[in-house]
């Protein structure tokens, strides 16, 4: 089984959009949203939901009032001034550590465990999709990235496929370590902007730190070829694959618009670059 | 006061008004610092162009056992909820970048054979781009962890000044402590589907932290009216809304910054602060 995971360093580079026609353009596979704290790939896919799970995270500590006797051991010994003066215990601040569950002498703090969000496995018009929704301002982003993942890879396997493509989240921390590791191939989508070009080569050095094959294209190439060709000059330096150039096209936003992935929506430059940038990635993929 | 920059969506445009907002309230002797949160892929710096003058390396706290006083009784293990330290047999494994700092195994040991070592998150560097302060962190490549080298980054906020957050995309923690102890956040978004989702998001996450905001809409003209629909419908003030322009698209791509091709944007943004100034009043 191949795992292809989409990344991009740099947010709203147009990864998104990119995996939706991939969805449209790959046959035999299984989709999976691993951009849980902002998810959109379904805005496109229109899944009709067929499970739902409860995403179960951290623990969060609580006092009971009635209990405690406001000895002050569990102030001293968190490291993260989670809990107030007044014995209170502030959930943003509180990691779940369990110090202070610990070592409260009169057992008077509760250690439940979080629901930090949902998962659930859908039905589209392209095949199975594996999604979930982080709740808001909670911990464990790469926990349920690895959820949805796995969940991914168990579903192709019942279903007979041998491929599972996985848009990923932006920036190189937790959520993005959880959505590369162990993936067969890495795409990367960046822009010809500095920014671009700066957060590209930090997140390539991610996929190399994990020695994952890595592609990259270039989307809206035409905003700046001068800075497209260094993006390709950098792939070759070190050793990755450069697949595509997609042209800024406003078609792309119509079709968002449209709840439609580019390839259904538009006979366009960019749907056409989107196809040969697919081809691209379907041969590497059978390497 | 602290303004802070954030989107849910990346891409829509948050470093192009954090930038722009600071250089311009500088231009008005007002006493700036900037502070670029988004410390996974930092890119203010392209467009500040600051000169960095101190550099220094920013460390999580992680055990480290003498394996000649552990007896192998395995509190430690038992205590910590991140299975950052295990004891199999006669072997005591930690795995440092599990690791969320709490001390416990530490403090739970009954032999004191535990003590704290060091793990590299990244740098946090300082520097001036004109009159402006700035402050930025790089994460480490490979370390997952960015919620600790955000405090360092904020540790530097300075009273009277303004500070300006450049906060990372999302929703989820590090977005959280970027944005914590903040007087206003400004979520900057596109008028498209995945900006409003995305919006919808980050507008819930701003209320939980109960801090006041509004929106920005960068490329106003794109897309469709449902992100207008929905402030209006939620009560949430307009603050700015800018153009899609090839000029500005161009500019941002070489990391020039929109007031300087078009200076008459200085103003604006000096309304901007304006327009939340009055707010907090």
């Amino acid at each position: 089984m191949k795992e292809l995971t989409i990344i991009s360093g740099k947010g709203g580079t147009g990864k998104t959009s990119i995996v939706a026609s991939f969805a449209a353009l790959a046959k035999d596979k299984v989709m999976a949203d691993g951009d849980v704290d902002a998810a959109d790939l379904h805005l496109i896919l229109a899944p009709d939901i067929k499970h739902e799970e409860d995403f179960k995270g951290g623990r969060t500590a609580r006092i009971n009032h009635d209990i405690c006797t406001e000895c002050g051991e569990c102030i001293e010994r968190c490291q993260f001034n989670a809990i107030a003066p007044d014995f209170v215990v502030n959930n943003i601040s509180c990691e779940g550590c369990g110090v202070c569950v610990y070592f409260c002498p009169v057992e008077a703090i509760e250690f439940p465990q979080n629901i930090c969000g949902k998962w659930y496995i859908s039905e589209t018009r392209f095949g199975p999709l594996v999604h979930a929704r982080l709740g808001i301002a909670e911990e464990n982003s790469g926990m349920l990235v690895t959820l949805v993942r796995n969940q991914a890879r168990i579903l192709a396997e019942e279903r007979g496929f041998d491929l599972v493509i996985i848009d990923g989240p932006p920036g190189i921390g937790c959520p993005v370590i959880a959505a590369t590791t162990g993936a067969s191939v890495v795409l990367i989508v960046t822009e010809p902007t500095l920014s671009g070009l700066h957060d590209l080569k930090r997140v390539g050095s991610l996929a190399a730190f994990f020695k994952i094959p890595t592609l990259i294209c270039v989307n809206k190439y035409d905003l700046n070829p001068d800075i497209t060709n260094q993006i390709e000059d950098h792939a070759k330096k070190h050793n990755m694959h450069f697949v595509g150039r997609i042209p800024y096209d406003r078609a792309v936003t119509h079709a968002m618009v449209a709840g439609k992935s580019l390839v259904e929506f538009s006979d366009g430059n960019a749907a056409q670059a989107v196809r040969e940038l697919w081809g691209r990635v379907e041969d590497f993929l059978k390497i | 006061m602290i303004i802070s920059i954030a989107s849910g969506k990346g891409g829509t445009g948050k470093t192009t008004i954090a930038t722009n907002l600071a250089v311009s309230l500088a231009d008005q002797k007002e006493k700036v610092q900037f502070l670029d949160c988004d410390v996974e892929e930092p890119n203010a710096h392209l467009f500040l162009k600051p000169e960095i003058y101190e550099t220094k390396k920013i460390n999580a706290l992680v055990p480290k056992v003498d394996k000649d006083k552990c007896d192998f009784c395995g509190k430690c293990a038992e205590i910590c909820q991140f299975s950052a330290i295990a004891v199999i047999g006669n072997t005591v494994l930690t795995f440092p970048e599990l690791c969320h700092s709490c001390k416990g195994c530490v403090m739970v040991c009954p032999k004191d054979a535990i003590t704290d070592t060091e793990r590299e998150l990244g740098v946090l560097e300082k520097g001036r781009a004109g009159d402006i302060e700035f402050i930025h962190g790089r994460l480490r490549i490979g370390e997952a962890m960015s919620p600790p080298l955000i405090k360092a980054v904020k540790e530097t906020i300075k009273p009277n000044h303004i500070a300006i957050i450049d906060a990372p995309p999302g929703t989820s923690c590090p977005v959280i402590t970027a944005l914590r102890g903040s007087d206003f956040t400004i979520l900057v978004t596109e008028p498209t589907p995945f900006g409003l989702n995305d919006l919808i998001l980050a507008v819930e996450a701003v209320r939980v932290l109960g801090i006041p905001f509004g929106i920005v809409i960068n490329r106003s003209d794109v897309g469709d009216s449902r992100v207008v629909e929905y402030a209006h419908q939620e009560g949430i003030p307009i603050l700015l809304e800018i153009t899609d322009q090839r000029k500005i698209a161009e500019a941002y791509s070489k990391g020039i910054m929109m007031t300087e091709v078009f200076p008459e944007w200085k103003e604006k943004f000096q309304q901007l602060y304006q327009q939340i100034k009055q707010r907090e009043l």
